[in-house]
């Protein structure tokens, strides 16, 4: 029949007159030189390794959001990654780019919110001992536990590592339609990066216990200068293409933002004995206010 | 072809016929009510009911007390358990500085809503990670290892009774602390064997975090005066 003849051993006799002409040929497909190096810079292109480690990690997800698959992609992450990650939102060095040196199409959600949590008890534990050391001599103190303080601190803080990556992301992705340029962060890179940058505040506010006004002043400065140079490098490169104003404005106002929840942690939480004076004094002008006035009756 | 060659294997059978009707006799009523076949339990007694719960609640906690690899807390999940140490360990929370209802200790509904919305969100966290073990299997895990914690709590009402200075503060430190890590090797002991090898310490750190919050509110527990 037909199909046996296309099933038998094809000869091609151009390769094997070729091969008796020179035995030791190579039998690879030979590509011309210029063709390797056009290879080599689509390699080192972003875009290019963000796609070839895509089809590699399978990182996309998949299902619908209302799916517990969707949610699964987003903890695909190790212990060494995380650690990994947690150590390069400190290091800001001018040639990484968080995104793409540690998250390369894998964000996850994790470290982001196991961040906050973290965060939200270090800054209420701390602030409570901070304000049970600045007040030990006082003895009319009393400690108080002040639980009310971990609700407000955790709406704060989840609000700001959602709703800023939000407008971040829906900023920059605006932008990037109004002037049509391609290749921008996902929104839940932009978590990602805002989560992870948010890692130096744990040691900072554990720091804060000390009660030394300028220590504290000194902390928020370095750790809002760290964490805030990793946002910008990060960002850098997504405001570069707009106008030269557009991108100082942005990046200033994450930095303004990101230091306005360091200042307003530090405010709140962490009142040093000078401001917990103020009270102390209203309050025995009350006293004496009111044994005036019962003297007067 | 012949009935003989295609039947070969029933050949060897007797021929039956069923040409006359065969009489059947019997009684296909049943016995009125199985009595202690372990099926139904409709019909005992409601001590031996609450009894068997309670004793089954009371087998876990002495799992939790020597922690070892069993299948009780696993199989047998029930969340009683969790539920009695969470409603003690929110009542023994109150009746702390009330002067300012701002400035004091959290809340029943507050103490509530962290075991079990805690609990919940480890468990969550654990199964997005990859772990093979069940939701209601590691709530049941993560309530019962609260008990080390709550035993610690009713201690330290006991020493605040007796004085609250520096010396029941130590005291008080020293209890919370050992509580606290006996409850994190306890649920990790039963919880570590259901994760994937490379992310234990992601599932471990949550649930050192939970605890850690706990003893906290323990520790930080003031009487009013």
């Amino acid at each position: 029949m037909d199909n046996t003849d296309e099933l038998q051993f094809q000869d091609f006799e151009e390769v094997s007159n070729l091969l008796s002409l020179d035995p030791d040929a190579s039998t690879l497909p030979a590509s011309p030189p210029g063709e390797e190096d056009i290879k080599l810079d689509l390699a080192e292109d972003d875009e290019g390794v963000q796609e070839m480690s895509k089809l590699l990690d399978g990182g996309t997800p998949t299902g619908g959001f209302w799916t517990f698959e969707y949610y699964r992609s987003f903890f695909n992450v190790d212990t060494v990654q995380v650690l990994d990650r947690m150590k390069g939102s400190v290091m800001p060095l001018p040639g990484r780019n968080f995104i793409k040196h540690y998250l390369r199409s894998k964000p996850d959600l994790y470290g982001p919110f196991w961040i906050c949590v973290t965060l939200v008890f270090s800054v209420a534990i701390s602030g409570n001992l901070s304000t049970f050391l600045s007040q030990r001599g006082d003895q009319t103190y009393h400690y108080r536990p002040q639980f009310h303080k971990v609700t407000i601190a955790a709406v704060v803080i989840f609000m700001y590592a959602w709703l800023v990556p939000l407008c971040a992301w829906g900023f920059l992705t605006w932008r990037r339609g109004v002037e049509g340029q391609a290749g921008g962060y996902t929104f839940m890179e932009t978590v990602c990066v805002y989560g992870y940058s948010l890692f130096i505040f744990i040691p900072t506010s554990l720091l804060w216990i000390i009660p030394v006004e300028w220590l504290h002043w000194l902390l928020i400065l370095v750790s809002t200068l760290v964490s805030g140079s990793v946002l910008v490098l990060t960002f850098w490169p997504a405001v570069r293409d707009h106008t030269k104003l557009t991108a100082v404005a942005t990046l200033v106002t994450i930095v303004i933002l990101h230091s306005l929840l360091a200042i307003g942690c530090k405010m709140y939480f962490f009142q040093t004995a000078v401001h917990m004076a103020v009270p102390e004094s209203t309050t025995l002008h009350n006293t004496m206010v009111t044994t005036q006035v019962t003297k007067a009756h | 072809m012949s009935d003989a060659d295609s039947r070969p294997f029933f050949s060897a059978l007797p021929e039956v016929s069923v040409s006359e009707e065969v009489r059947v006799e019997g009684n296909i009523s049943m016995a009125s009510a199985p009595k202690d076949d372990g099926f139904s339990t409709l019909d005992e007694p409601v001590r031996d009911t609450v009894l068997r719960d309670l004793r089954a609640v009371g087998t876990k906690f002495v799992h939790v007390l020597y922690p070892k690899q069993s299948q009780a807390l696993l199989r047998d999940w029930d969340l009683w358990g969790p539920l009695l140490l969470c409603v003690t360990l929110a009542l023994l929370l109150q009746g702390g500085s009330v002067d300012s209802r701002e400035d004091g200790g959290p809340q029943f509904a507050e103490v509530f809503v962290i075991v079990w919305f805690g609990s919940v969100v480890i468990t969550l966290n654990s199964k997005l990670l990859g772990g093979t073990i069940s939701f209601f299997q590691s709530l049941c895990v993560l309530g019962y290892c609260v008990m080390p914690l709550t035993v610690a709590l009713v201690v330290c009402r006991l020493v605040l009774l007796g004085g609250s200075g520096t010396a029941s503060f130590v005291v008080r430190l020293v209890l919370v602390s050992a509580s606290f890590g006996w409850s994190t090797f306890a649920s990790t002991a039963f919880l570590a064997d259901s994760q994937p090898p490379n992310r234990k310490a992601l599932v471990v750190y949550p649930v050192f975090l939970f605890y850690f919050v706990i003893g906290w509110m323990i520790l930080t527990f003031s009487p009013a005066q």
